[in-house]
């Protein structure tokens, strides 16, 4: 596995099959990407090309066919099961496309979900998680249900959920997806404003050509490859 | 993460209040059924029960339950009290004349004709009047259900007469007797007198009462009357038990009953499994977006069980509340008078309730565990 402390993913020579036998699909092939500390990585590419296959087997909730992965120096396929929800739970923060929000829970007790998850009592969870809304700018809308919050506020809302407990790998499946441009742009902002850190890298799947403005770097996929790296300077863009 | 877990629950308040709503008529009807199951079976021994006197009942030997009953010889008395470790023995009648009013309203009647030197075996409990009045002529002491089946809508009064099977009867006191298992009016008289009012036969003797000597056992007693006088000997409590198993045994009602309670078991179970496991469906992108996260499969299953018992503990509740509240209303009635809400019932639905839940819970727990939490990835 890769030593260089700067860099939070890398995968070599990743493949991912499903199914057997005849209907067997192979959706990736033999991967090889990295994603440093302090960017913002971009995993792009048209429907199918293996995009979210490649998310899910970077944060170990799917096994990798053949191939490493590593996250942070550690070989995560070769954890345990346990291990591996153990070192979820620390490491990683996820934004879905669907938000994923419990419905029965308000905005400052979904964002707290992790923290309680790690076993931090209700109350100091909570009050944790209306600080980070706050500085969010959901302080009115923290204990709304998500039933009562707009698309990007409830985006706003997973945004705080994956920060909360402060993790080193931050991942979003396509989290401007289910927004309009304008919503998609600010909630983008958001990410980049709080989510990238010196400490943490952030990984983004999306096929919003609209957004990749907001990439350190684009990795583009294609047929369960990475086809392409780009390099950009996400601070000049901003200048 | 219990507190997410019932806050997940009670969330979508509609599919909660149809779990509780499902397992708490399952539960009344569970509760309801086997109790007047149990209180219908209780009331083929009443007459038994309420005969507190006497620890041994003696029969003829082919007798099997309290109704049917082959007449003994008179001498078979003296018999049975030469049988060691018997204290004493006295005759008791059953019968079942036929008591008219002045009105002309009848009704079939259950009559004990008790010892008429002793009267063991009269009702303890008396609403009015006196037991110790039997000694007078044509005494009768008539329950209370009887009476108002009788005189309906009059108010309790002794001192009336009545036609039993064309004999004169003056009710001399009203007692509180159990209802017997056809609910007819219940009489207690002299031996005496019920043979009398009954139509005398060659023998008369329907069961001989015995009080087992002080320091031997009743079974031990009914043990060696049987060898000694080739009679059949129970104890109370064995032949209420010999009742309750000759109507389970030959009649429909277990079946009855047990059809109603195998289809409230089944119904409760579908209705509140399925609804429990649509609610787990409708979570599992959220129990997907959980074990993203790193919440383990045992934490889920914990959540998923914290639910089911949560739904399953308050329909019981409410379930139980509502069968008590029907029993505390009928046990007021004079048809289900006796009728009561038993603990052991309680307990047993309880146990059924149980069952459903972990039934129900099940296929949900198999759902959230099997999940792939990279499912989530999937819009």
């Amino acid at each position: 596995m890769d030593r260089d402390n700067s860099i939070a993913v890398s995968t070599r020579g990743l493949r991912k099959q499903f199914g057997g036998n005849g209907a067997r699909v192979e959706a990736l092939r033999g991967v090889n990407f990295q994603a440093r500390l302090g960017e913002l990585t971009f995993i792009v590419g048209p429907s199918g090309c293996g995009k979210t296959t490649l998310l899910s087997v970077i944060t170990g909730l799917l096994d990798p066919t053949a191939g490493e992965v590593g996250l942070f120096g550690e070989a995560i396929h070769r954890l345990s099961a346990s291990q591996q929800i153990e070192f979820r739970r620390k490491n990683l923060g996820f934004v879905f496309q669907q938000y994923n929000l419990l419905p029965a829970l308000t905005a400052a007790e979904n964002a707290a979900v992790p923290l309680i998850a790690s076993g931090m009592s209700w109350t100091e969870a909570v009050a944790k998680a209306k600080e980070l809304l706050d500085h969010l700018g959901l302080a009115d809308r923290r204990d709304a249900l998500p039933s009562k919050l707009s698309g990007g506020e409830q985006q706003r809302v997973a945004i705080a959920r994956a920060l909360v407990h402060e993790p080193r790998l931050v991942v979003c499946d396509e989290p401007t997806a289910a927004l309009d441009h304008a919503t998609g742009e600010k909630v983008m902002d958001l990410l980049a404003a709080n989510a990238v850190h010196p400490d943490r890298a952030v990984i983004v799947v999306t096929h919003d050509s609209r957004v990749f403005q907001y990439a350190d770097v684009i990795a583009e996929m294609d047929d369960g490859r990475i086809v392409k790296t780009q390099e950009k300077k996400r601070s000049e863009v901003y200048a | 993460m219990n507190f997410i877990a019932l806050k997940m629950l009670t969330g979508d308040r509609a599919k909660y209040l149809g779990l509780i709503f499902a397992i708490a008529f399952c539960t009344f009807l569970l509760e309801n059924q086997t109790s007047i199951f149990a209180g219908i079976l209780r009331r083929t021994g009443s007459q038994i029960l309420d005969v507190s006197d006497a620890d041994i009942w003696v029969m003829d030997l082919k007798t099997e339950y309290f109704e049917q009953t082959k007449a003994l010889k008179d001498t078979d008395v003296n018999r049975v009290r030469g049988v060691e470790g018997v204290q004493w023995a006295v005759r008791l009648f059953k019968g079942n004349p036929i008591a008219r009013t002045l009105d002309g309203k009848f009704a079939s009647c259950f009559a004990l004709g008790l010892d008429d030197a002793t009267l063991t075996g009269v009702p303890h409990k008396m609403l009015l009047g006196s037991w110790e009045r039997l000694r007078e002529p044509d005494a009768i002491v008539l329950d209370k259900a009887g009476y108002i089946l009788l005189f309906p809508g009059e108010p309790l009064q002794i001192d009336r007469t009545l036609e039993l099977n064309d004999h004169k009867a003056v009710i001399v006191g009203i007692s509180d007797a159990s209802a017997p298992f056809l609910s007819n009016p219940v009489i207690h008289t002299r031996y005496s007198q019920a043979v009398n009012f009954v139509g005398r036969e060659r023998t008369q003797l329907s069961y001989v009462l015995v009080k087992a000597a002080t320091g031997v056992r009743p079974q031990e007693v009914t043990r060696r009357i049987e060898a000694q006088t080739g009679l059949r000997a129970r104890t109370t409590d064995e032949f209420r038990w010999d009742c309750i198993r000759y109507y389970l045994k030959n009649t429909g009602i277990p079946v009855n009953f047990g059809i109603t309670i195998a289809i409230a078991v089944i119904v409760g179970t579908v209705v509140a499994g399925q609804t429990f496991y649509l609610f787990t469906l409708e979570n599992l992108k959220q129990f997907g977006a959980l074990k993203a996260i790193g919440v383990t499969n045992g934490r889920l299953t914990r959540m998923v069980l914290l639910q089911a018992i949560t739904v399953g503990a308050v329909g019981f509740s409410f379930g139980t509340g509502l069968a008590a509240l029907f029993f505390e209303i009928t046990l007021r009635e004079i048809a289900t008078r006796g009728l009561v809400l038993m603990w052991q019932n309680v307990l047993i639905t309880g146990g059924c309730i149980m069952l459903v839940i972990v039934i129900a819970s099940l296929l949900s727990i198999r759902r959230v565990v099997v999940l792939e939490p990279a499912e989530v990835f999937r819009g």
